[in-house]
């Protein structure tokens, strides 16, 4: 892990000088003239008119996994309720491992998925009604593109992290103590009531913590988001339907450009934004490890 | 004034429990269809592999290697199966070793700081990793896109969660079974490598299979480090990229030619049908594994 830190930041560190603080808040992705001389600028050799920031990026990153969240919660919970309480009885550990059967598929299979099915569908049904009955709030207006941008990512992201959601409360569920909910229902709750008002509060800490490990995965996720995010270049989105890149999949599609470059800052100004996104996941994730471990035992 | 109150008090309660009820039946709607949902999605894109991949499979499939946009997968599959099996062998002894040590000597605060950062690096994107095997294995060490760059990378990956998990399994080794073969004069190594381990199999098995199907699955990271190539293996270690079914998919889906697009979706569903198959697996494993210890 230091190593992982350490390697990552000491390749980097040149486009880091180079790049200063504007990396953050720039939106502008340009590796300069490939044909002109390299010049020096502070010491570095970069080619003239280099210019990098990855403002785009970070927004594309969060608001994608932000909203993957807010549209996974919502069905994590509830397919962990049904899966622990609401099921026939017979069927509860069938239907949980086919939940579960759902975080083992490959990422860029999500990705085809994605492509195939769910692109044609939105843009050509989904996204324009929503435009339609929903375009009075600010974000969901037209116009509704081609089907590849945020809301799709978000969406695949959501169906990526959904079984890790579930499959963890539904466990915290069956696991909470029968006292807890015979308690509930001795004051006369109903079953809703119970869940609601006894077990998912006695719960908190594992839905934050469980959230935030999915979260963790959909800030890290690359394939199924360069499949489906429209892949956009130095471009805010201005609504739920715009193009998007995020950083671990723009990694990936600007390789081959940043190679061209022959004084190599492109491929470490790529390395930093792999060591930036290293710390937000990394962060990400050690929050929800401690906040797991004071959940108790889990 | 009192009768009419309390016949009020008693619409009242009605009234209440009538929109309780209501309430209820409707959180238990919302429940229901989160996971139809969820399971509509799951069975669409079960569906769509299985029917677009079954209709694509053919035996040159696995006979030729691929040709521009058309050819077989030949090159693919069997790198597929080196970059995984090569990653195994190497994280399998130390991410067993690790997860021993947790397991039994990693109780105080060292082995706390060890099981946490496993943890975190579990978490970490797979295309870091990859970013960090391009510019260490690829780039300094001068290996170009190879599969000892590729398997490395992916044994990183699987290190921890091997760890992790045989430390989770070997923790469910009941005390007493430690305890009787230390009364029987038993050292520490001989303790955890002859009576614990081999008691803790099936679920530390588990976890190297799962380890295996998440790096068969990978992509991200092998595109940074194996590369592509459209031949079979030519046994060099480094040097020489190596092809993989993930690459087929992401790549070919993109080009505007049914050839393409046959080989990706029969890619998709050999490596869905394999991750799958590994993951079936691993589960019966470790409920035979469980049932085994309840029984006891």
């Amino acid at each position: 892990m230091l190593a992982l830190f350490l390697f990552l930041t000491i390749y980097a560190w040149p486009a880091v000088r180079f790049n200063g603080l504007h990396f953050l808040y720039q939106d502008t992705w340009n590796l300069g003239r490939l044909y002109s001389d390299p010049i020096s600028v502070g010491g570095q050799q970069v080619l003239p008119d280099a210019d990098y920031g990855i403002l785009f990026l970070i927004v594309g990153t969060l608001l994608s996994s932000l909203m993957a969240m807010a549209l996974a919660l919502p069905v994590g919970i509830g397919t962990a309720l049904f899966l622990a309480e609401g099921a026939p009885r017979r069927l509860r550990g069938t239907l949980s491992f086919f939940v579960e059967l759902l975080a083992g598929v490959p990422s860029v299979v999500f990705g085809l998925w994605g492509y195939v099915v769910l692109i044609p569908l939105l843009s050509r049904h989904v996204y324009p009604m929503m435009a339609r009955f929903l375009g009075f709030i600010p974000f969901f207006g037209g116009p509704t593109g081609s089907g590849y941008g945020l809301l799709t990512a978000a969406l695949v992201l959501a169906l990526m992290i959904v079984p890790l959601i579930a499959a963890t409360l539904r466990d915290a569920i069956v696991a909470t103590p029968i006292a807890l909910r015979e308690a509930g229902f001795s004051v006369g709750a109903t079953s809703i009531e119970v869940f609601w008002k006894v077990v998912l509060p006695s719960l908190r800490r594992v839905l934050i913590g469980s959230s935030m490990l999915a979260l963790g995965r959909a800030l890290g996720e690359t394939m199924a988001v360069l499949m489906v995010s429209g892949n956009a270049l130095n471009y805010l989105p201005d609504n739920a339907y715009s193009p998007i890149s995020t950083m671990s999949s723009f990694i990936v599609s600007q390789l081959d450009s940043a190679l061209q470059d022959p004084t190599s800052m492109a491929v470490r100004a790529l390395a930093e934004i792999a060591l930036i996104l290293l710390v937000i996941s990394a962060g990400v994730n050690m929050l929800a490890r401690v906040l797991l471990r004071y959940a108790g035992g889990r | 004034m009192k009768p009419r109150s309390s016949a009020d008090a008693t619409h009242h309660a009605l009234a209440r429990i009538r929109r309780r009820r209501v309430f209820n039946v409707l959180g238990w709607t919302i429940s229901v269809l989160a996971f139809v949902l969820l399971a509509l999605a799951i069975a669409d894109l079960l569906y769509l592999v299985m029917h677009k991949g079954a209709s694509s499979l053919s035996l040159d499939l696995f006979t030729q290697v691929t040709n521009g946009i058309g050819g077989g997968l030949a090159n693919a599959i069997t790198g597929t199966g080196l970059l995984a099996g090569g990653a195994l062998l190497l994280a399998a002894p130390l991410g067993i070793g690790t997860g021993i040590y947790l397991s039994e000597f990693g109780r105080g605060r060292w082995g706390h700081a060890v099981r946490f950062w496993a943890d975190v690096l579990v978490g970490v994107p797979s295309i870091v990793l990859g970013y960090f095997g391009y510019i260490t294995m690829v780039i300094a060490f001068g290996w170009n896109f190879s599969l000892a760059a590729g398997a490395i990378t992916l044994a990183i990956m699987m290190v921890p969660y091997i760890a992790r998990t045989t430390d989770l399994a070997l923790r469910q080794v009941p005390f007493g079974v430690r305890e009787a073969a230390y009364a029987l004069g038993a050292q520490d190594w001989r303790v955890s490598l002859r009576v614990v381990l081999p008691a803790g199999a099936p679920a530390v098995l588990t976890g190297i299979l799962l380890a295996l199907a998440i790096g068969m699955g990978e992509t991200a990271p092998l595109l940074y480090t194996a590369g592509w190539s459209n031949y079979l293996w030519n046994g060099n270690l480094t040097h020489e990229p190596v092809g993989y079914l993930t690459y087929v998919i992401w790549t070919f889906i993109n080009e505007p030619f049914a050839s393409a697009h046959r080989l990706a979706f029969a890619a998709a569903l050999l490596i869905t049908a394999l991750v799958l198959l590994i993951n079936v697996l691993a589960r019966l494993l470790l409920t035979g594994f469980s049932r085994r210890l309840g029984a006891r």
